[in-house]
């Protein structure tokens, strides 16, 4: 058996979580003190998701580097990946807020768009 | 030149002035001033996500914050000029310089102070040593990331637990640097909850609660620094000193409101806040000068800025029709036990637009607590809370029929268990 430590980021009172784990099942969550710390628990442990926002570099126009982000939530573990691509990358101006910049990011299946305009120089 | 109404920065506290100022009357003409070469403010650095959850009930970046409210400011037409830096503000006209006009003044009905917030510099922090480069505030740190696109450096150590500093610790860390520690000197952390976990958390950076850094090393650059445990006075503990190789220190000790405005122009500062005093349509001491947003009081939540501001224009909007605000009944918001601050801190009942929200923080962390509201010493509202830290800006609602009964005085404190 695995125990798994979290808090909860529902509200201020971060209560500690423990979840204890038997491979992939749930087999006790401990210390939320209401239903919302039990489902982040539950999630947290299972699927953890984040989005991931940073910056992408532009040509043509008229700053060189503008801010993006991943459309949906990413795999917690597939962050750096996610950075790698980006930093990879560029786009070309005009580009104008939810553009797609990166259609299939680190095969995730979920793109990055931009979350800034700009203009041509 | 002149406006109806003129309002100082364009962040978000300045475009929702302006913009529930038009709708208020849309025949004012309002001017909004702005030092930046865009509008947006601190938006425009704060990349992240988590703003407007309140407001348009989803997630949004700074600047996707922003860019909502731009579109709103061009569809209603309201004038703006960018690098342009207010000199001088009185109740009926606002001084500025731009490299187009040199040095103009504006004639006005009405001002709205928007000027935000700074970060306390390190000077302010007495932390002994050299003064080696590498040493940055969270928030320079932040805008040479975000938006110059420069690194400022590999192996960081910051000071400060507030979001700002916690938002750097994974920016940077996404960016490939090692943040080695965030030292905090208060027991508890300053920042939101969630920034904790998905900031620090998520990769490990250990967070030294009552921690702080006693020496910076380094000539040229610094190359690491002296952190120590401290005691219930702040005082760093002897033989708990504890060396950190690195070539970064951030900084992230609190914000401050700007005020030389507004103190130069003779508006009463709550020295509490370090913003403006201000009653329930968010008008300081001068008639006719308006405060709201980071100015006002530091805000963690953009959507309690923008909804405030809105208050702060339309008020504008109507003492310009108006040539002034209605008198009557004055309540005195007093905080009592474990309350910093109100804001507002006076009520004038004939000026209310429904129910009146009071803001406020408290001054430590209180567990399994009450909110106290008292009418002239009687119990008006007792709310149980299982947290407050000063951290979380608190609010309480009062009836708009219970502030009928027009008390002379509305006490907030907080009642220990
Ligand atoms: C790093 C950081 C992270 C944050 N993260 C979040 C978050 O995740 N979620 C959230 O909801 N909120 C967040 N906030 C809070 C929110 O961004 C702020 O509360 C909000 O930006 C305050 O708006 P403002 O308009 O009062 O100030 P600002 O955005 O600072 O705008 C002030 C404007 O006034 C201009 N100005 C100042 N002086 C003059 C002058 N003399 N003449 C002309 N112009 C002038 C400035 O250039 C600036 O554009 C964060 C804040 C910071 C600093
Ligand atoms: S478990 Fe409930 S009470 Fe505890 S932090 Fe989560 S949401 Fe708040």
């Amino acid at each position: 058996m695995e125990k798994r430590e979290l808090t909860c980021i529902n509200c201020p009172m971060g209560c500690r979580i423990t979840v204890t784990m038997q491979g992939d099942d749930i087999i006790s969550v401990e210390g939320n003190t209401c239903k919302r710390g039990y489902l982040y628990a539950c999630n947290e442990v299972r699927t953890p998701v984040r989005t991931v926002t940073t910056t992408i570099r532009v040509e043509g126009g008229e700053v060189d580097r503008i801010s993006c982000k991943t459309k949906e939530p990413v795999p917690k573990e597939k962050i750096f990946e996610v950075m790698e691509a980006v930093n990879k990358a560029s786009c070309r101006a005009p580009v104008a807020i939810g553009d797609v910049l990166i259609p299939d990011c680190a095969g995730t299946g979920i793109p990055v768009v931009a979350t800034k305009a700009v203009s041509p120089a | 030149m002149k406006a109806d109404i003129v309002i100082v920065g364009g962040g978000p506290a300045g475009l929702a002035a302006a913009i529930a100022a038009a709708k208020e009357d849309n025949t004012l003409d309002i001017l909004i001033l702005e030092r930046d070469h865009e509008l947006g403010g601190i938006l425009n650095q704060c990349i992240h996500n988590g703003f407007g959850l309140h407001t348009f009930n989803e997630e949004l970046t700074g600047p996707e914050y922003a860019a909502r409210f731009e579109s709103q400011l061009d569809e209603l037409g309201i004038r703006y000029m960018l690098d342009t830096m207010v000199l001088d503000v009185s109740s009926n006209s606002v001084t500025a310089v731009n490299s187009k006009e040199g040095v103009f003044t504006v004639e006005c009905g009405a001002v709205v102070l928007c000027m935000g917030c700074r970060e306390r510099p390190r000077g302010a922090l007495n932390i002994p040593g050299l003064r080696p480069a590498g040493v940055f505030t969270a928030g320079t740190a932040q805008r040479l990331v975000n938006i110059e696109g420069y690194m400022p450096g590999k192996e960081v150590v910051i000071l400060g637990s507030g979001d700002i500093g916690l938002i750097m610790a994974r920016r940077m860390t996404l960016e490939g640097a090692k943040v080695k520690a965030v030292c905090e000197l208060m027991p508890y952390s300053g920042g939101l909850k969630r920034n904790i976990v998905q900031c620090l958390d998520d990769f490990d950076i250990p967070l030294l609660l009552s921690h702080t850094v006693i020496d910076i090393k380094g000539k040229e650059r610094v190359t690491s620094v002296v952190i120590a445990e401290v005691d219930e006075r702040a005082k760093p503990i002897p033989g708990t000193e504890q060396e950190i190789s690195c070539d970064t220190l951030l900084l992230s000790c609190g914000l401050i409101p700007e005020n030389e405005l507004s103190r130069e122009a003779g508006v009463e500062i709550n020295p509490a806040t370090n913003g403006p005093v201000v009653n329930e349509s968010f008008e300081t001491s001068i008639p006719g000068v308006f405060a709201c947003g980071n100015v006002l009081h530091v805000h963690d939540l953009v959507d309690y800025v923008s909804e405030e501001s809105g208050r702060a224009g339309r008020s504008a909007a109507r003492y310009v029709k108006n040539k002034g605000n209605g008198s009557g009944p004055v309540i005195k918001v007093k905080n009592g036990a474990g309350v910093r601050y109100t804001v507002p801190s006076s009520v004038r009942t004939s000026e209310l637009e429904g129910d009146l929200i009071i803001r406020f923080r408290s001054g430590g962390v209180y567990r399994d607590s009450y909110i106290d509201v008292l009418f002239d010493g009687v119990s008006k509202i007792h709310r149980r809370k299982p947290i407050i830290t000063p951290g979380e800006m608190e609010q309480v609602i009062l009836k708009n029929e219970d502030l009928e009964q027009a008390p002379s005085e509305i006490l907030i404190r907080i009642t220990e268990n």
